[in-house]
């Protein structure tokens, strides 16, 4: 479908900006980029394409990405790393009334200490963007990774 | 088939141990390569079952999963009476690993190199040009489908968990497990229809008995991992049982979630957070079930591939694949039971955020193993010291203890004869 191209350009300055927030750490910031009950979900393709439910990590409504966040950065214990999200360009595949379903290919890049950088987890957004108050924000986050396997822990947001 | 390297090499191994012992364990038993390939031949492809599975993974005749006992790829399948076998992923031609989807479901095996074609029992039905071409080539006079199917495991299937064995001695899964560790198998698995619930895989950097270790430790849940103190899911005054099979080489431990968790009894656990309160309280919106009976946890390790998972609500089976002596795959599978209603599986699948590679407790497990592999490489002369309660074996009424490691290790002494 075509889509306003001033709404596109908005939907890839959103991905853009959500992008940094997570490169950077700022995760305080993150769960700003959801509704209050957004649902973020990290999950297997394995699981997704065979409708299994099991997510990786399945936060459903700000609250419960808070705790995540509180999580991440004061409870679990992990070598330190960066990461670096290389997001596409969405594919906006429905357009209704203020809501966007949206689909991106996305490629995360970890570089711990003394390491070279590795593809840390590859595959693709399926979203569900809305306008609230004149701002965009995830109504619903799938982040389905086709990389079959973890290298060993998940610990900050993708 | 079980011994499938000569003696003679596997018979240089000199023993790294330092005593006569199990609590102070050398890093070449993690980090050696012979030491590990002797762990394969006589742990992983001797006589000791290892999971390969739920039966609910393959519900119908022709349903098949690959997965692997030990480094060896194997198949489940369920064949056209409703029986469960396993085979090795390995064609009996020239060795294809001819099933590269993870599950299906197929009418018979067929190796696609040249069309060899086996029964979900694994018996060559048939090959491609056996009686040659106008006369021409074809199999030898003496050639017998019978004798080339495909190597056939031996099978457990109990209350709907699979088990395989290379070694077709092995004894029976309950004599393997012994009464109190089949005990702590059946609370969970009593045969009640289970519902598949879905996967996790993450790969370790660390040695696979690291795992096996990690969950015969109670040791560190309750100073690791802060959200097991805070909210009290496992902490070292809850009351707790742990148990052993007469080999001390499977364990259980089992627990009892504190109600009300007021102050930090353990002075000095830094991990506990006074003041942490959850946004989100259905994270740990935890319903008692009925069969628990009084206890909360349940954690089973039988060796040498699999843990049984049950903290509070949430329920897995987590598969130990190993990777040379350095690495290991980890996978989870995530259950619950046909008669949960929607809300019990909600509740499953939320709490699955305490557990697996992005889990608010196990996340921090992989990580630990990861580093401590890396200091037994960087130091070969290193041995562990798991002397917490002494140095005996034995069944304890308490977590302030090492018992379980130790078990594990006397065991894997005397089979490794190292």
């Amino acid at each position: 479908m075509t889509a306003d191209p001033l709404i596109q350009l908005r939907i890839m300055q959103f991905y853009a900006a959500y992008a940094s927030c997570v490169n950077d750490g700022r995760y305080g910031d993150w769960p700003d980029f959801f509704t209050e009950t957004a649902w973020y979900r990290v999950v297997a393709r394995e699981n997704y394409d065979r409708d299994l439910p099991l997510s990786t990590l399945s936060l459903k409504g700000r609250p419960m990405m808070k705790d995540r966040i509180y999580g991440i950065e004061s409870t679990i214990f992990h070598a330190p790393y960066y990461q670096r999200h290389l997001i596409g360009l969405p594919m906006i595949l429905a357009a209704s009334d203020g809501r966007f379903d949206v689909e991106v290919n996305y490629t995360v890049i970890r570089t711990k200490r003394d390491v070279a950088a590795e593809i840390y987890s590859v595959g693709r957004y399926i979203d569900r963007i809305v306008e609230v108050e004149g701002v965009l924000k995830f109504e619903q986050k799938f982040c389905v990774f086709d990389n079959d396997i973890i290298p060993n822990s998940l610990v900050y947001p993708i | 088939m079980t011994r499938n390297r000569p003696t003679s090499l596997d018979a240089t191994i000199e023993s790294p141990w330092h005593d006569v012992g199990s609590s102070r364990v050398p890093s070449a038993v993690y980090t050696d390569r012979a030491i590990y390939e002797r762990e394969l031949d006589r742990i992983f492809y001797g006589p000791h079952w290892s999971y390969v599975g739920l039966e609910i993974e393959i519900p119908e005749p022709g349903c098949f999963k690959r997965t692997a006992v030990g480094e060896r790829s194997v198949i489940m399948i369920r064949n056209r009476k409703g029986e469960i076998n396993v085979l090795e992923n390995r064609c009996a031609h020239r060795a294809m690993r001819f099933c590269q989807e993870r599950t299906g479901k197929v009418k018979t095996l067929v190796c696609p190199y040249h069309q060899w074609n086996y029964n979900h029992d694994g018996k060559l039905l048939g090959v491609p040009f056996r009686n040659g071409v106008k006369g021409n080539g074809g199999m030898p006079a003496d050639f017998e489908l019978e004798d080339h199917g495909l190597n056939r495991l031996k099978v457990a299937v109990r209350n709907g968990v699979v088990f395989a064995c290379f070694d077709h001695d092995v004894e029976s899964i309950e004599d393997y497990l012994g009464p109190d560790i089949l005990a702590a198998f059946n609370r969970t698995f009593d045969g009640r229809k289970l519902v598949l619930h879905g996967y996790s895989r993450q790969r370790i950097p660390g040695n696979w008995k690291l795992m096996m270790e990690n969950i015969k430790d109670p040791y560190h849940p309750g100073l690791l991992h802060t959200w097991f103190v805070t909210f009290g899911l496992w902490r070292a005054d809850n009351e707790s049982r742990l148990e052993l099979d007469r080999h001390a080489r499977h364990a259980a431990m089992i627990s009892r979630r504190s109600e009300k968790v007021v102050s930090n009894v353990e002075e000095g656990v830094t991990s506990f957070r006074k003041n942490m309160e959850l946004n989100e309280p259905l994270l740990l919106d935890i319903v008692h079930e009925p069969w628990w009976g009084r206890d909360t946890v349940c954690m089973t390790t039988m060796f040498p591939n699999v843990i049984f998972q049950q903290q509070v609500n949430s329920l897995s089976t987590r598969q130990i694949l190993p990777l040379g002596p350095d690495k290991f795959d980890f996978v989870w599978t995530h259950f619950g039971f046909e008669d949960d209603n929607a809300e019990m599986t909600e509740r499953r699948l939320r709490q699955a955020n305490l557990f697996g590679p992005a889990g608010f407790v196990s996340a921090d497990d992989g990580e630990v193993i990861e580093f401590s592999q890396e200091g037994f490489e960087q130091d070969k002369n290193f041995t562990t010291l798991c002397e917490l309660d002494g140095t005996s074996v034995g069944p304890a009424d308490h977590m302030v203890t090492e018992t379980l490691i130790r078990g594990m290790y006397r065991y894997w002494r005397e089979v490794m004869e190292l």
